[in-house]
């Protein structure tokens, strides 16, 4: 029900202010989860592309000569910072952009993985209050005229989403406090571990792009096997070889796919933010659950 | 940390480093012999140029059926068998050379594959997911590996004399017999199959190296063909023994580990090998006098 309110509200901004196409302004976000952000606060009145599209990996990817073409006519450019999108300053730069560009992670206390930092930061619901924030008051400084749609429809989403936070607390809570271990093919959920009480290992780090050696392998099995862990979990952007292998190897079932840092399709498991973490909390909660 | 501790454990305690094992086994002694003709035909550096070639078909594999490691796999062998097959066939034919022709070819599959890619609108580095890792063998990849070495060592003996005599007098052969072309285009195709199995286990960037560092180092240690294919696989099993030892014992990611063990070995042939190595060359032994 609560979701259906949701897809109500641009609808009735759409019947309430016709604007044509050409008359909204042009939102450029980073990924696919950030688009869904921006879609959410901009309502109606923005239109918003994504570069890295839905179950893309924003860790390695190459920009092509149409989105800098997409950055030259953005009015607003939604990054997510913390280090996670290192192709896109020079993008930015090559593409002569002037568009403010808004950080949308700013505010978040970052996490630190070694010397890196941990870019996912919206795995968190409470991080992602921060984002839309960010982005709302991006919008009212780049659309002043839309100001209050802006405010409003923020208002709506972060609504939506402190719901969410209680969904994802009420279901951690049915976990037994010594089975919150997650482990997955790459560190994502650093901060969702740390607002809701998981443990988290993965064996590539925080970027997709590293190589794990064969001890970093040996010592996850022993890992699992010591602690009893009883579910491991691939994700929608790795190969899933690996996660398969050390399941096999330590007895630990394979739980179902947690989605981190790409939505999928509009027919997937994940087309919303929303979507995603509904889905992730479901998949975690009936692999450790009871 | 005892002998037995360092060099047999890590394989008698997880079973991911003995399929690991199995799998550089089998790659030695497909890729090796692949190595030593490579190097005696002068096309060492062939093998980097076909890892490229092939990923119009593992895109287009990913095209028709999303990440589906066996139809990836069986378009990325198609592609590399075509562009080895018509480079052989060009090179052949008319006057242009081995080398350029390949050249030629790979260039034109790359970007007809970073095309095909780009159109779907995805993202995912294709050969990051398609290629894993020789950490997470499944039965799937280590039994590819496994028929792709059989199979090469079976063709090779079938192609063994023509091969040999075709690398060190082609037009002594051409006027004696026509195996010659008919042996070459096989044995293109051996490399591709050869590539494959390397890929699965070492990533596109190195799965040349354990066919063209173990024919490297044989070259110092041995003058006739049947010898140098010996000691080339011999070598090649040795740096892959070696590498998952040292990367179980360090964090070095594990094809790293095995080629740079490789180099370690090629090194010291250079410096010691009996046969042209710098120190005999330098010292030469007295010839035998009446």
């Amino acid at each position: 029900m609560r979701r259906a309110a949701l897809w109500l509200i641009p609808a009735m901004l759409l019947a309430a202010f016709p604007l044509r196409a050409e008359d909204r302004i042009n939102v450029v976000a980073s990924f696919s989860i950030l688009a869904d952000f921006a879609r959410n606060a901009g309502g109606a009145r923005v239109r918003v592309t994504s570069l890295v599209g839905p179950n893309g990996d924003v860790h390695v990817y190459t920009p092509t000569p149409a989105d800098a073409r997409t950055i030259a006519d953005a009015r607003l450019v939604v990054v997510n910072g913390l280090g996670l999108e290192g192709w896109l300053p020079r993008l930015l730069q090559s593409a002569g952009s002037r568009a403010p560009i808004v950080t949308a992670s700013r505010g978040v206390a970052p996490l630190k993985f070694g010397s890196e930092t941990d870019p996912h930061a919206w795995q968190s619901v409470v991080n992602a209050k921060i984002y839309i924030a960010n982005i709302r008051n991006a919008l009212v400084e780049a659309d002043p005229a839309g100001a209050d749609d802006y405010r409003k429809n923020a208002d709506a989403y972060l609504a939506g989403l402190d719901a969410l936070d209680a969904e994802v607390r009420a279901a951690i809570a049915k976990i037994p406090p010594a089975r919150r271990k997650l482990i997955s093919m790459h560190d994502a959920f650093g901060y969702f571990a740390k607002t809701y009480g998981f443990e988290t290992i993965a064996p590539l780090g925080v970027s997709t792009e590293a190589e794990p050696g064969a001890r970093d392998i040996a010592g996850i099995i022993t890992r699992i096997k010591a602690s009893g862990i009883r579910a491991v979990f691939p994700e929608n952007i790795s190969d899933e070889r690996l996660i398969r292998r050390i399941s096999a190897e330590t007895g630990a079932s394979i739980g179902g796919t947690l989605y981190t840092d790409s939505l999928t399709a509009e027919k997937g498991d994940a087309p919303t933010y929303i979507a995603l973490v509904r889905h992730n909390i479901r998949t975690l909660t009936s692999a450790l659950g009871e | 940390m005892s002998f037995q501790a360092a060099l047999i454990a890590p394989f008698t305690e997880f079973e991911f480093m003995r399929r690991a094992l199995a799998a550089v086994v089998a790659l030695s002694l497909g890729g090796a012999p692949i190595g030593v003709f490579l190097m005696l035909r002068r096309m060492s550096l062939i093998g980097d140029a076909m890892a490229h070639a092939i990923l119009p078909g593992a895109a287009i594999g990913f095209l028709l059926s999303g990440l589906n490691l066996f139809a990836m796999t069986a378009g990325g062998l198609v592609a590399g068998f075509a562009v080895a097959l018509l480079a052989g066939v060009v090179a052949r034919s008319t006057g242009l050379k081995e080398d350029t022709s390949i050249a030629t070819f790979y260039l034109t599959s790359l970007a007809l594959g970073v095309t095909i890619v780009s159109i779907k609108g995805s993202n995912i580095d294709l050969l990051h997911v398609l290629f894993g890792n020789i950490l997470a063998m499944d039965d799937q990849t280590l039994l590819l590996v496994a028929i792709n070495a059989t199979i090469t060592m079976l063709v090779l003996a079938v192609i063994y004399r023509p091969l040999v005599i075709e690398s060190v007098d082609p037009l002594f052969l051409r006027t004696v017999s026509g195996a010659g072309a008919p042996a070459h285009l096989a044995f293109l195709a051996l490399v591709v199959i050869n590539l494959v199995s390397g890929f699965q286990a070492l990533g596109t960037l190195l799965a040349v190296g354990l066919m063209i560092l173990p024919a490297g180092i044989s070259r110092f240690w041995s003058r006739d063909v049947t010898g140098m294919i010996c000691i080339a696989a011999l070598s090649a099993i040795v740096s892959g023994y070696a590498g998952l030892v040292l990367s179980f014992q360090t964090h070095v990611p594990s094809g790293p580990a095995i080629i740079l063990v490789a180099a370690v070995l090629y090194l010291g042939s250079v410096l010691f090998g009996r046969s042209g190595g710098v120190v005999r060359q330098m010292f030469p032994a007295p010839h035998l006098e009446a």
